[in-house]
């Protein structure tokens, strides 16, 4: 019998697209006379590793990737969204609790006309905005681009068709609801932990000088307005994703 | 069919922090107590690893550790003629959920009201006259005075550690501390925290123009502190992952910090987690609580009958569960009449963002969630309301509580929403941008409250909270008062661009604004204007007790936790000394 631990059986799980925190069954416990406590019992999320599209096809991933690499361009200050793993990010984030809008409460009945201060009040889940918007789009992109999908197009056309649908221009259904849902995520992916995929090499820190988890910053309370000079560290420590796998 | 389970003395619902205070002194009374609590277990070495807890994504944006709207949220409506909507996604605030509640998540900021917040009523008509105040206002009178609840803030901050400078010692003003504040009867039990570049920008800004900042008090301890319950805290790291996250290093005060390791100790104590109180079960003439009803995380109903019920679940649960149990007479805002739901309240936030330029390193990742500077200057009745129409204050703070970056990447005016200049923006921004931000006091307002919603439901099929509230002309007045002050200050700290930050009307369910819900089962001397005694006692049901903010007759310009806790000991001692032995109501009209 193979000692497997609970990390090991995370990120196993991981590969089959379940995320655990979420999907396991929680059980009513009954705690008395000590603090209910095993070593090792901490729950770290899955290692996102490059590899397949999980969610996206390959054509639904090239487009994703175009517009990340608009929202956030490649350039002397570091790479641009599709190269810090912005979409892969949002691959690995849609097959999770997320994507499914899985912990929100999607009772109807659905006021699709309320005034923005009620918030989120659409029956759409993400990977249901990711799937209808990047069909309307390569619908629209083709219809007015020769063809084209949309990361077929230049950079200049790339542009006015985001700040179409950003803008409501563009007339595809739900055309602004998806231009706010993938720059949220593309912002996401680029800061967030480089665990989930994005945020390569910690790219979306360095922009910052945001130096990650280093869980102390006693010296920089010390010493006033001094520039942080060492390098950012990830729930990984310093480690590229494929070193880690 | 309901399981029975045998009787105890004290059934607790909810095991943050007056649940868990409340658990262990009555365990060391020698009562058999249990506690229910509806979210999971956790705790600092399992669950607040450093390779997991400083999560931003995880916890701060995916919201792990909250109340799930799925299993229970809240409608809102602005106004009574409107159709209340379903909070889908929690946004404007972000209920807890699990041991530990709130209290494992927060940011630590642990103020204590000022003695005019506690007389507010009598106080403002004295100096202004009645016809000063608000159109339609349930402003309250607090049950007791500042002077009684002193000793209960003194125990709940040494219970914390809380670090922070005295102001007030024993009528003796104290340099650096906050002149404005109440007396105390004792230093706070750990020095303030160091503050950091920004704060002292702002120390000297703020000084300059006369005002009297001071270091927050904090619950990020400055040093390690060993606490009467014998729990032992680490210092703070200023890690900048404190609110929406479980700290990994022991030194942020929660119930795990700083009472559960004691009160876990008690054989005379059980918890049940992952368990919902459904119910408060009543005595046939509705006059007396048999317990409660759960239901488990497999759907299993339970009865668990007790001699005493307390409710210290976060505010609107309580409200809810009192409204689902009967306890207490629902408000009724068309005949203003009825007290369950009466008096909700919020909070002011307003303020301003100042980008300094090239030479400044603020280093904002350095931070800690209850670092800052602050002042009362524009607190409370502290200054003359007569010019100004308005009435009610803010604290005004100098902080830097985290540098997450999804989350903070500010840009200055007119820049793009993406793109290179987006890119180019937020890597020159970031490092030298700080603000001021006001935190202003809501009042009480006949059309301000808490119902059951008619339409919307909870897995269970009951129905969700609603909440009816908006901004009034005072508090909108006042906001904009506290944004003026603020932009004043940021400017003579040396910013050269300026943004405000306005107070969002009406008000909306995003984004993040303050988990600070107050009132809708106040405490207060008047029966048909409280559903709490003095003591935190129901007066229709004297052996239900209930905790919280919601207890609050209306909201202050401070953060709920610091009076939270001097009101669990205030009503602690009265169940203790009173309670227990008569078994009866505790005012009698």
């Amino acid at each position: 019998m193979i000692n497997i631990t609970r990390r090991q059986l995370l990120a196993t799980t991981a590969v089959i697209g379940a995320t655990v925190m979420a999907g396991a069954p929680v059980r009513a416990r009954i705690m008395s006379g000590a603090l209910p406590w095993s070593p090792n019992q901490v729950y770290p999320p899955p290692i996102v590793t490059p590899g397949p599209w999980q969610f996206f096809t390959a054509d639904e991933a090239a487009v994703v990737e175009a517009i990340a690499d608009r929202i956030i361009p490649a350039d002397d200050l570091g790479p641009g969204g599709k190269d810090a793993g912005c979409a892969i990010f949002i691959d690995r984030q849609l097959i999770g609790p997320y994507g499914t809008s899985e912990w929100l409460y999607m009772e109807p009945p659905f006021v699709l006309d309320a005034a923005a201060n009620f918030g989120i009040q659409s029956p759409i889940t993400p990977t249901r905005r990711y799937r209808d918007g990047l069909a309307a789009l390569a619908a629209y992109t083709k219809q007015n681009f020769a063809g084209r999908l949309f990361h077929q197009l230049d950079a200049a056309d790339q542009d006015r068709v985001l700040t179409g649908l950003e803008k409501g221009d563009v007339k595809i259904p739900e055309g602004k609801a998806f231009f706010n849902q993938v720059q949220a995520n593309v912002v996401e992916g680029y800061f967030a932990d480089p665990v989930y995929g994005g945020n390569k090499d910690m790219c979306g820190w360095k922009l910052v000088g945001f130096p990650g988890v280093r869980y102390d910053y006693r010296d920089v309370i010390a010493n006033p307005n001094k520039p942080y000079t060492l390098p950012p560290v990830s729930l990984m420590g310093r480690a590229s994703k494929e070193a880690a796998r | 069919m309901t399981r029975r389970l045998p009787k105890k003395d004290v059934v607790i619902v909810g095991l943050g922090w007056t649940g868990s205070i409340m658990a262990l002194e009555l365990a060391k009374a020698g009562l058999d107590v249990v506690a229910i609590e509806r979210g999971p277990w956790r705790d600092t070495a399992t669950d607040f690893n450093i390779t997991t807890a400083p999560d931003e994504l995880r916890y701060a944006i995916r919201q792990e550790m909250f109340l799930r709207p799925k299993q229970e949220t809240l409608t809102m409506r602005n106004r009574l003629d409107q159709t209340a909507l379903p909070i889908r996604k929690f946004g404007s605030f972000l209920p807890p959920n699990g041991v530990g509640g709130g209290g494992m998540h927060w940011n630590g900021q642990t103020w204590r009201f000022l003695p005019d917040d506690f007389r507010i009523r009598t106080h403002l008509t004295e100096r202004y006259g009645e016809a000063f105040l608000p159109e339609n206002n349930f402003i309250q009178d607090w049950p007791m005075s500042y002077d009684e609840l002193e000793p209960y803030y003194d125990r709940f901050e040494k219970t914390l550690g809380i670090s922070g400078q005295a102001g007030n010692l024993k009528g003796q003003i104290q340099p650096g501390g906050n002149p404005f504040e109440g007396v105390r009867s004792d230093h706070y039990p750990t020095p303030p925290m160091q503050q950091g570049y920004s704060q002292s920008l702002f120390t000297k800004a703020a000084t300059d123009m006369g005002l009297h900042p001071f270091p927050r008090p904090s619950a990020n301890l400055s040093q390690a502190y060993t606490n009467p319950y014998g729990v032992r805290m680490a210092p703070c790291t200023y890690c900048g992952f404190c609110e929406w996250f479980g700290c990994a290093n022991y030194s942020k005060s929660s119930p795990q910090t700083c009472v559960l390791p004691a009160l876990m100790r008690h054989s005379n104590f059980e918890a049940r987690t992952d368990s919902e109180v459904t119910k408060v079960n009543l005595s046939r003439d509705g006059k007396r609580a048999t317990g409660v009803t759960f239901v488990d995380s497999e759907q299993v109903e339970w009865e668990q009958p007790a001699d005493l019920v307390l409710i210290c679940a976060f505010a609107f649960f309580n409200v809810r569960l009192m409204l689902m149990s009967g306890i207490g007479k629902p408000y009724d805002p068309n005949t203003a009449e009825g007290v369950v739901g009466r008096n909700y309240a919020y909070q002011v936030g307003a303020g301003a963002v100042g980008h300094f330029g090239p030479g400044y390193n603020f280093n904002p990742f350095a931070g800690a969630g209850s670092l800052g500077a602050a002042l009362d200057d524009f607190n409370s009745d502290n200054f003359d309301h007569g010019p100004h129409g308005f009435v009610g204050g803010a604290s005004l703070t100098n902080a830097y509580t985290n540098g997450r970056p999804i989350s903070y990447h500010p840009v200055p005016p007119g820049t793009p929403g993406w793109g290179a200049q987006w890119k180019r923006a937020v890597h020159e921004t970031y490092n030298s941008t700080t603000n001021v931000g006001a935190q202003g006091s809501v009042m009480a307002y006949r059309d301000a409250y808490l119902d059951l919603d008619p339409t919307y439901k909870d897995p269970l099929g009951r129905p969700l909270m609603r909440m009816t509230f908006d901004y009034h002309p005072n508090e909108q007045k006042m906001a904009k008062f506290m944004m003026e002050r603020s932009g004043e200050i940021i400017r003579r700290m040396g910013a050269k661009q300026v943004s405000t930050n306005a107070l969002r009307v009406p008000y909306t369910v995003v984004p993040y604004q303050t988990t600070h819900n107050t009132g809708g089962a106040v405490i207060g001397n008047d029966p048909t204007t409280s559903a709490l005694n003095r003591y935190g006692q129901s007066w229709d049901v004297p052996n239900v007790f209930v905790t919280g903010a919601s207890s609050f007759p209306q909201n202050a310009g401070y953060n709920p936790t610091g009076t939270v806790g001097a009101l669990c000991y205030w009503t602690l001692d009265a169940i203790k000394n009173q309670f227990l032995k008569s078994d009866a109501p505790l005012v009698q009209l």
